[in-house]
C-alpha cells in the first residue's frame, strides 16, 4: 500500500538528446507545459541530462529547491535510469524518488509527425508527474555471495575456468559427466592454425587442475538438482561408481592388462567407435584422474556374477578395486556456477547422401583426428578401413550446417579444421586431398594465412557444395573409388572426381541435453539450441539467471581461443561478485499481506521462477525477495488481493493510468 | 481384407503402360483388394500442362480428386508417378497458397463439384507396404523366384518432393516388398536417379543415355533385371536397349518389370494376365524364368 | 552485342558484359512471389542444384546460373535459354538445396513465362511436346501417346520419326501401341472449366 505523503515537490527534466529527441518533440513547450502540473515546482529542459552537467542540474534543484521527487523525460529507462537513480541518491533523495519517461525509444524515434509526438510526450510527462507523487522510498537488499563456485563441464573451457577461479584462492567444484576431463579437444591432434599438438598444450592444465588445492574435481559425475538463487546455490551431484576407488588407484593399468578380455571388444567413445575398448578402461593414458573405470554394462562380473576378478588381484596390495562401491550423492554450496557443458559433433547418416554409415571410407572429421593422431587407433596411420593408404582424399564441408534441412548456423570452426586435416593428411599419405566448401572462413588470427600455407601446398579447392557421395562408376578410372558429384560454381562445370576416402566435415550442435541441462539450471536456450547469453554483444558469458555463467561451445560454436578467452570472462565475472561480497537487489519483488493470504496457492504454480514458496503450517504464501524478479504475474492472478508489488503498487499505476486518459 | 479404392489408370496405363494395369488388376485381385476406376477421369496433365498454365494445370488434377470425392472414394489409387505427383502437389499448393485454393475453388464451385480435400492420394508400393503389409503378402507367395537378382528402381516423382510413398533419398519399400516374396535385390546407388521422363522422345541422344547409365550400374551391381513402379520408366529402360547395345557397345538385354509383376507372379498370376509378354529388352531371360508352369509368354500380335 | 570482324580471319568476337540497365529487379520480385519460388533470394549460389542435377551437363546455364540470373532480373537471359525446357522435374535439385528453395517450381515458372512473352526456343522439341500435349488435353481430356510423339515430330523434325519406325514396331508387337485417341464424355464441360481460368 502506498500513500502520498505530505508536501509533493516535483522536478520536471526534459533532455533534447542532441537532437534525437528535440528534432521531433517540442522540448521547450513540453518543459513549459510541465511546469502547469500539479506539485511541480521547476520544469527545465537540457540538452543531455545523462551527462554530468545536467545531473548537476538535477542536484542543485533537489538542493536548492527542495525537491523531493523527480520526473526525466528522455531516452529508455534501460540506458539510463541507472544514471538518474544515482543522480538523486548523490543529491540526497532516495533514488526510487525517480519516475523515467522514455519520449525517445517510444516516442521521438518512432514517427516523424511533430505534433503527435509532442501531444504523446506531454501525455506520459503529465501521467508520470501523478505516479510519481506515490513513488515510495525503498531500499535495495544486500544478497551475500558465497565464495564456493561450481564448474560443470571439464573441457578447456571448465578447466580455464576453474583455474583461473583457483589461482585467485576461490574454491572449485569441477563437475564432469565423463571419467576424464579434456574434453573435445583431448580428442585433436593438432591445433589450427599453429598446429601445436593439442594433448600437449592441454594436459599441463589438465594436471594443474588434478593439484590444486583449490579444485575439487569430481569426474563421472553430473548435477542432479540446483536450488537456490545468486550467491546462495544448493547443488546435488550424483558421483556414479566407478567401481576403483580413486584415492588408493595408483595408475599403473595392471588392472586393464590382467582382464580376462584378451581382445577388447566394445566400442571406444574417445575413438568415436574406431577402436575397442574392455570392460575395465581409461579413456586415454593421460587422463585426469588417472584411474580406470569399469562399465557395469558389460563387465562379467555384473553381467553375470562369474569372473575370475584377475583386476582384482593384479591390483594386488593396494586394493583399489572395489566392485561393491555404489553411486554417491554429494552436496553443495556455491555461490556461482559456470556452464562450461560443450556441445556435439552433428550425426553425419541425418545426411544419407552423403554416404556416411552406408560407404565404409566415409568418415567424420572427428574420427579422421583420432586417425591421424600418434595415440588414436591407427598409430597416427592414415588408412582406410581396408587398411590401404587413400591416395586421393575429399573434404566436404558445411555438413549439418548452414542448411536449413538439419542446422541453420555456421558451426564457426569447421573450415579451418577442414584446412588442418587437408594439411595433416596430406603430410601423412602424401595424397591428392580436395575440399569443397561454399565458402572459406578464415577469419582469425593467422587462419587466412594458414589457408594461403595451404594453397601452396596444392591442396584442391573447389567451390561447390558436394550434391552426393556415391560408389556409382561410369568410367573405369572410377572403379572401386567414392564419387563426388558436384559443380565447381567458379570454373563452371559439373565435375565427377573419384577419391579413396571421404572426410564430412561435421558442425557442432547443442548436447544432446541441452534441453534438460537449461531447465536443471533454470536459464533458456536461443532458437538452435545452445544456451541463450544475456546480451550477443555486450554480456556474451551472463546469462539472464544471475549467478549462472556461460562459457565455451554451449554458448554457441566457436574455437579454442575464443573459448579460452570466454572462460576467463565467465570466472571474471564470478570473481568480480565473489569480491563484491553481495549483489544488489532492485526492489521491485513481490510481497504478499499475509494476513489477507487465503492460502490457495494460486500463485505458487505461476511464479515462473520459482520464488514462492508454501509455508505449511502457517498455511500462508511466502515470496523470496532475492528470487523474485518483479514480473507481477502472481500478483495480478492472486483471487484475495494479497500480493503487492514493490515499485508497482496499485495506487501508482491507477495514477499513470489516469494521467494518460485525462485530457489536458 | 477386402478394400475397395479409387482408381486413377492415367493416359499410359492402356498405352505403353498396358503390362502396368494388368498386372496391378491382377494383382490386387489376388490380394482381394478392388479398384473402382474413376469415371470419366480427366488426364493429369503431368509436366507439360505446368510449363505452360500453372492455373489449368492444378485445375485438372482438382476435377479428378473432386470427382473421386464426389463418387464416394478417400483414397485414389494411382500407378503413374507423375499422376501421383502432380495430384498431390495440387493438394499440398492449395493447401498451403491461398491464390491457388482460391481459383481452384471458384473453378470447382462454377462446375458443380465439390471441394477437392479428404481424398489421399496413394500409390499402389505404398498401399501394398502399409495397407497389406510385407506379412501378409509373404503368407500368399506360391511360387519361388527362380529369376536373377533385381535392382529395385524407384525413379524420381514418387519418392520427391513428397516422402509419403517412401524416403526420398534411399527408398527401400519396394525392395522389402520383393525380398518378402523371395526376390534377391541388389544395393542400388542410382535407384532415384531421373530416367528422363520425356526426354527420350524430345532430345532422343540425352534421354537415352541417362537411361544407358541407369542399365550399365545396374550390370555393374550384379543385376540381372530391374524393377520399376513407373510407366514412363518402364518404357524409357526397356524400349531403348537395342540402341545402346549398337552405339555404346555395351551387351545389355535386360528385362524391366513392374513391381505388380513380379509380386503378381509370386502370388500366383499367370504370366498373361501379368503382361509379361509386353516386355521389349529381356524377352529370353523372362522366357527362363516364368516359363516352368507350360504356360508360354505369348506374343500379342 | 557489336561483332568486330577481322577480315583476315573469320572468327566473331562478342562481347560479353552485361550493363545494370539491362537488369530488372521488379521482374526478379515478381518471379519470387510466384507460389513455390519463395527463398529465391536467399540463395547461397553453393551449386548443390547443378551438383545433383542429371541434366545440368547438357544445359547452356546450370540450374545455380539460372538462380543467379532470375535474382538479378537478367530476364532474357534466363528465358530464352535451353536450361529450362531440360529440366525435367526430377526435383532432385529441390530436395537437396540447403535453403531448401524449389528449384523445379522456379524453372516452372520460367518456362510459363517464357511461352507467354514468346521467348522460348521455337523449334526446340520439348516446348512444342508441352504445347501440343496442352492442346491435345484441352480438346479431348485425355493425352494419346502416340498422337503427340506424331504431332511433335511434324513440328521440329519429321525425318525423327524414321529413326522411331524401329522402336514403334516393337510397341506394336507388344500390344502397347494405342492408336485410339481417347476422348472423356464431358469434354465441353472441362473446355469451359478450362476456358474460365486466367492464364497465369
Amino acid at each position: 500500500m502506498s500513500k502520498a505523503n505530505g508536501d509533493i515537490r516535483i522536478g520536471v527534466y526534459v533532455c533534447h538528446c542532441g537532437t534525437n529527441i528535440s528534432a521531433v518533440v517540442d522540448v521547450k513547450s513540453l518543459a513549459a507545459y510541465g511546469a502547469t502540473l500539479p506539485n511541480v515546482v521547476v520544469s527545465r529542459e537540457y540538452k543531455y541530462l545523462c551527462s554530468d552537467p545536467g545531473q548537476d542540474l538535477i542536484r542543485q534543484d533537489i538542493a536548492e529547491r527542495k525537491l523531493n521527487r523527480v520526473v526525466v523525460a528522455s531516452c529508455s529507462p534501460h540506458l539510463h535510469e541507472q544514471t538518474f537513480r544515482n543522480a538523486l541518491a548523490t543529491g540526497g533523495l532516495n533514488p526510487f524518488f525517480l519516475q523515467m519517461v522514455n519520449i525517445r525509444e517510444q516516442d521521438s524515434w518512432v514517427t516523424e509527425d511533430k505534433q503527435a509526438a509532442t501531444r504523446k510526450a506531454r501525455d506520459l510527462v503529465r501521467a508520470a508527474a501523478r505516479r510519481v507523487a506515490w513513488n515510495e522510498s525503498l531500499e535495495r537488499d544486500r544478497i551475500p555471495i558465497h565464495p564456493a563456485v561450481m564448474v560443470v563441464g571439464g573441457g578447456i573451457a571448465g578447466i580455464h575456468a576453474a583455474l583461473t577461479l583457483a589461482n585467485s584462492g576461490k574454491h572449485v567444484y569441477l563437475v564432469e559427466r565423463e571419467p576424464t576431463i579434456g574434453g573435445h579437444m583431448a580428442q585433436f591432434d593438432k591445433t589450427f592454425p599453429t598446429l601445436d599438438c593439442a594433448a600437449c598444450i592441454l594436459t599441463p592444465k589438465m594436471s594443474a587442475v588434478k593439484s590444486h588445492k583449490n579444485i575439487t574435481l569430481w569426474t563421472y559425475s553430473e548435477v542432479t538438482q540446483v536450488d537456490g538463487y545468486v550467491g546462495n546455490f544448493k547443488v546435488k551431484v550424483r558421483r556414479w561408481p566407478r567401481y576403483i576407488k580413486e584415492d588408493l588407484c595408483s595408475g599403473c593399468l595392471e588392472c586393464l592388462k590382467a582382464c580376462v578380455y584378451k581382445e577388447a571388444k566394445f566400442p571406444d567413445d574417445f575413438n568415436v567407435g574406431l577402436a575397442k575398448r574392455k570392460p575395465i578402461y581409461i579413456s586415454f593414458p593421460q587422463a585426469v584422474p588417472q584411474v580406470p573405470v569399469i562399465d557395469p554394462e558389460t563387465c562379467i562380473q555384473f553381467k553375470s556374477g562369474k569372473c575370475k576378478k584377475t583386476c582384482i588381484d593384479a591390483c594386488g596390495e593396494r586394493h583399489a578395486i572395489s566392485l561393491q562401491m555404489e553411486e554417491k550423492t554429494e552436496e553443495v554450496e556455491v555461490g556461482n556456477i559456470i556452464l562450461a557443458t560443450g556441445s556435439q559433433p552433428f550425426d553425419a547418416r541425418r545426411i544419407p547422401y552423403y554416404g556416411y554409415g552406408v560407404y565404409p571410407n566415409v568418415y567424420t572429421a572427428l574420427e579422421v583426428e583420432r586417425l591421424v593422431n600418434a595415440s588414436g587407433p591407427t598409430g597416427g596411420e592414415v588408412v582406410l578401413r581396408d587398411g590401404r593408404t587413400p591416395k586421393s582424399v575429399a573434404i566436404v564441408h558445411c555438413v549439418g550446417s548452414r542448411d536449413e534441412g538439419t542446422n541453420r548456423w555456421c558451426s564457426r570452426v569447421c573450415c579451418m579444421y577442414s584446412l588442418k586435416l587437408a594439411h595433416l593428411i596430406k603430410e601423412h599419405t602424401g595424397a591428392d586431398i580436395f575440399n569443397f566448401y561454399i565458402d572459406i572462413r578464415t577469419p582469425g588470427k593467422g587462419f587466412e594465412e594458414f589457408y594461403q600455407k595451404l594453397l601452396n601446398e596444392r591442396v584442391h579447392f573447389v567451390r561447390g557444395r558436394v550434391a552426393e557421395v556415391t560408389d556409382w562408376a561410369l568410367d573405369p578410372s572410377e572403379e572401386n573409388k567414392l564419387v563426388i558429384r558436384v559443380e565447381d560454381t567458379l570454373a563452371g562445370i559439373v565435375r565427377r572426381i573419384p577419391v579413396d576416402m571421404v572426410v564430412l566435415s561435421t558442425g557442432l550442435e547443442p548436447q544432446a541435453d541441452a534441453e534438460q541441462v537449461r531447465r536443471l539450471f533454470n536459464i533458456t536456450c536461443a532458437s538452435g539450441g545452445f544456451f541463450l547469453e544475456r546480451h550477443p554483444k555486450l554480456a556474451p558469458v551472463s546469462t539472464f539467471t544471475d549467478g549462472i555463467f556461460l562459457a565455451g561451445c554451449c554458448q554457441g560454436p566457436k574455437d579454442i581461443p575464443d573459448t579460452v578467452a570466454q572462460a576467463g570472462a565467465a570466472a571474471a565475472e564470478a570473481l568480480a561478485l565473489i569480491d563484491a561480497g553481495f549483489v544488489e537487489t532492485e526492489p521491485n519483488a513481490a510481497y504478499v499481506m499475509e494476513e489477507v493470504c487465503s492460502g490457495c496457492k494460486t500463485c505458487v504454480a505461476m511464479c515462473p521462477f520459482s520464488a514462492i514458496e508454501f509455508l505449511q503450517e502457517e498455511r500462508k504464501a511466502r515470496i523470496n525477495q532475492a528470487k523474485c524478479k518483479g514480473c507481477g504475474t502472481c500478483v495480478a492472478a492472486c483471487p484475495s488481493g494479497s500480493i503487492y508489488q514493490h515499485l508497482f503498487e496499485d495506487q501508482q499505476i491507477f495514477e499513470e493510468i489516469e494521467g494518460i486518459l485525462t485530457n489536458a | 481384407m477386402a478394400s475397395t479404392y479409387g482408381y486413377f489408370p492415367g493416359c499410359s496405363a492402356r498405352g505403353t503402360g498396358v503390362a502396368y494395369e494388368e498386372s496391378l488388376l491382377t494383382l490386387f485381385r489376388l490380394l482381394n483388394l478392388s479398384l473402382d476406376e474413376l469415371k470419366d477421369w480427366n488426364c493429369c496433365g503431368a509436366t507439360s500442362y505446368m510449363s505452360i498454365d500453372e492455373g489449368s494445370a492444378f485445375l485438372l488434377s482438382a476435377r479428378n480428386l473432386s470427382r473421386a470425392r464426389q463418387a464416394g472414394h478417400r483414397e485414389l489409387v494411382t500407378p503413374c508417378s507423375a499422376c501421383y505427383l502432380v495430384l498431390r502437389k495440387t493438394q499440398d499448393y492449395a493447401a498451403r497458397y491461398p491464390e491457388i485454393a482460391k481459383s481452384v475453388g471458384d473453378s470447382l464451385v462454377a462446375a458443380n463439384l465439390p471441394p477437392l480435400d479428404s481424398v489421399t492420394v496413394r500409390h499402389p508400393m505404398e498401399v501394398l507396404y502399409n495397407d497389406v503389409g510385407l506379412e501378409r503378402i509373404k503368407s500368399k507367395v506360391v511360387r519361388h523366384w527362380r529369376g536373377g537378382r533385381v535392382a529395385c528402381y524407384y525413379g524420381c516423382q514418387l519418392v520427391r518432393p513428397f516422402a509419403e510413398a517412401d524416403r526420398p533419398h534411399d527408398p527401400t519399400r519396394m525392395d522389402e516388398l520383393l525380398q518378402a516374396v523371395g526376390v534377391p535385390t541388389i544395393d542400388y546407388s542410382l535407384k532415384t536417379k531421373c530416367c528422363g521422363g520425356s526426354l527420350t522422345g524430345t532430345i532422343h541422344e540425352v534421354g537415352v543415355r541417362l537411361n544407358y547409365i541407369l542399365l550399365k550400374e545396374a550390370a555393374r551391381k550384379g543385376a540381372e533385371a530391374i524393377v520399376t513402379i513407373c510407366p514412363l520408366c518402364q518404357y524409357n529402360l526397356d524400349a531403348y536397349q537395342g540402341e545402346i547395345r549398337k552405339h555404346a557397345g555395351e551387351p545389355l538385354d535386360m528385362p524391366v518389370f513392374f513391381f505388380t509383376q513380379i509380386l503378381g507372379w509370386a502370388l500366383g498370376g499367370d504370366a498373361r494376365s501379368l503382361g509379361l509378354g509386353r516386355a521389349i529388352s529381356g524377352r529370353r531371360s523372362i522366357e527362363e524364368w516364368f516359363s516352368k508352369h507350360a504356360e508360354e509368354v505369348e506374343s500379342y500380335v | 552485342m557489336k561483332r568486330l570482324k577481322a577480315f583476315w580471319l573469320s572468327t566473331e568476337m562478342r562481347r560479353k558484359m552485361k550493363f545494370q540497365r539491362e537488369a530488372d529487379p521488379l521482374w526478379a520480385q515478381k518471379i519470387a512471389e510466384r507460389p513455390g519460388c519463395e527463398g529465391l533470394f536467399s540463395c547461397l549460389q553453393c551449386g548443390t542444384c547443378s551438383g545433383t542435377c542429371p541434366l545440368s551437363i547438357y544445359m547452356d546455364f546450370a540450374p545455380r546460373r539460372i538462380i543467379a540470373l532470375v535474382r538479378e532480373g537478367f530476364k532474357e537471359d534466363a528465358l530464352s535459354c535451353q536450361t529450362i525446357w531440360l529440366c525435367a522435374s526430377c526435383y532432385s535439385c529441390a530436395v537437396h538445396c540447403p535453403r531448401q528453395i524449389h528449384i523445379t517450381d522456379v524453372m516452372y515458372s520460367l518456362k510459363r513465362e517464357a511461352i507467354q512473352e514468346k521467348l522460348y526456343p521455337r523449334h526446340f522439341p520439348i516446348p512444342v511436346l508441352a504445347q501440343e500435349f496442352y492442346k491435345m488435353v484441352r480438346r479431348k481430356g485425355r493425352s494419346s501417346e502416340f498422337w503427340l510423339v506424331l504431332r511433335m515430330a511434324f513440328r521440329t523434325n519429321p525425318m525423327q520419326l524414321l529413326g522411331m519406325a524401329g522402336t514403334g514396331w516393337q510397341l506394336m508387337r507388344t500390344g502397347r501401341l494405342r492408336l485410339r485417341q481417347d476422348r472423356i464424355e464431358k469434354v465441353k464441360e472441362l473446355q469451359s472449366e478450362l476456358a474460365g481460368r486466367e492464364v497465369g
